[in-house]
């Protein structure tokens, strides 16, 4: 069954959200969802770039308050 | 896509090894594969509890440059080498200590950190690695 992954990148700075981003994805089954948060401006750009890289599918990025939130599905 | 980026750590510079493992984890991170090349100053950095042991290339002064450094570092949140070179290990990358810089500084095997380095190589699997990396990098 796909289950949703959450993965807390608050206050990381780089490389983190996109190496914790990496080992979830890793960790996840076919199917499964991951949510990322996080406020490192820059990896709200590159977490999609490395979802394309690795042809995932980038199902949202939205700003939430002072935060983005990706979503990917493995 | 799955492609590789070679690097060639020759520095021992606490922030060159920084950068080192930022281009290796970030590549890591987006799919590819990955292969640090250590050799010369960059394999003290390989020895036991050597990892963040080196001088700021510019302005250390003494060593109070580099305590600022980290100072500031830990204030930005960036994470240690130690756990940049976890995450390294634990997403698959691939260490190589050069063989030749062994003999020429008078390094054992035991006196660096076996458990990670994959292999004891010279110029020949750095070439070969190299050739099939879409990045290669001499940090």
């Amino acid at each position: 069954m796909s289950k949703e992954i959450k993965v807390n990148c608050m206050g990381e700075n780089c490389p983190v959200p996109l190496v914790e981003t990496r080992k979830a994805i890793n960790k996840a089954k076919e199917g499964d969802i991951l949510v990322i948060t996080g406020d490192h401006a820059s990896s709200k750009k590159e977490i999609p770039m490395a979802v394309e890289a690795m042809d995932l599918e980038l199902i949202s990025v939205k700003d939430i308050d002072d935060y983005w939130e990706i979503k990917i599905g493995v | 896509m799955k492609d590789k980026t070679t690097l060639i750590v020759e520095s021992g510079d606490y922030d060159k090894i920084y950068s080192a493992f930022i281009i290796a984890n970030g590549s890591l991170a987006m799919g590819m594969d990955v292969s640090m090349y250590f050799t010369f100053w960059g394999l003290n950095r390989l020895k036991k509890n050597k990892l963040d042991k080196g001088p700021l290339s510019k302005m250390n002064f003494l060593g109070l440059g580099k305590l600022f450094m980290k100072w500031k570092m830990k204030k930005a949140n960036v994470r240690s080498l130690e756990e940049m070179l976890n995450d390294f290990v634990q997403l698959g990358g691939k260490i190589f200590a050069c063989d030749m810089t062994m003999d020429i500084l008078g390094i054992e095997k035991e006196d660096l950190r076996e458990e990670i380095i994959t292999d004891f190589c010279a110029v020949g699997t750095y070439i070969k690695e190299a050739r099939e990396s879409e990045i290669t990098l001499y940090i």
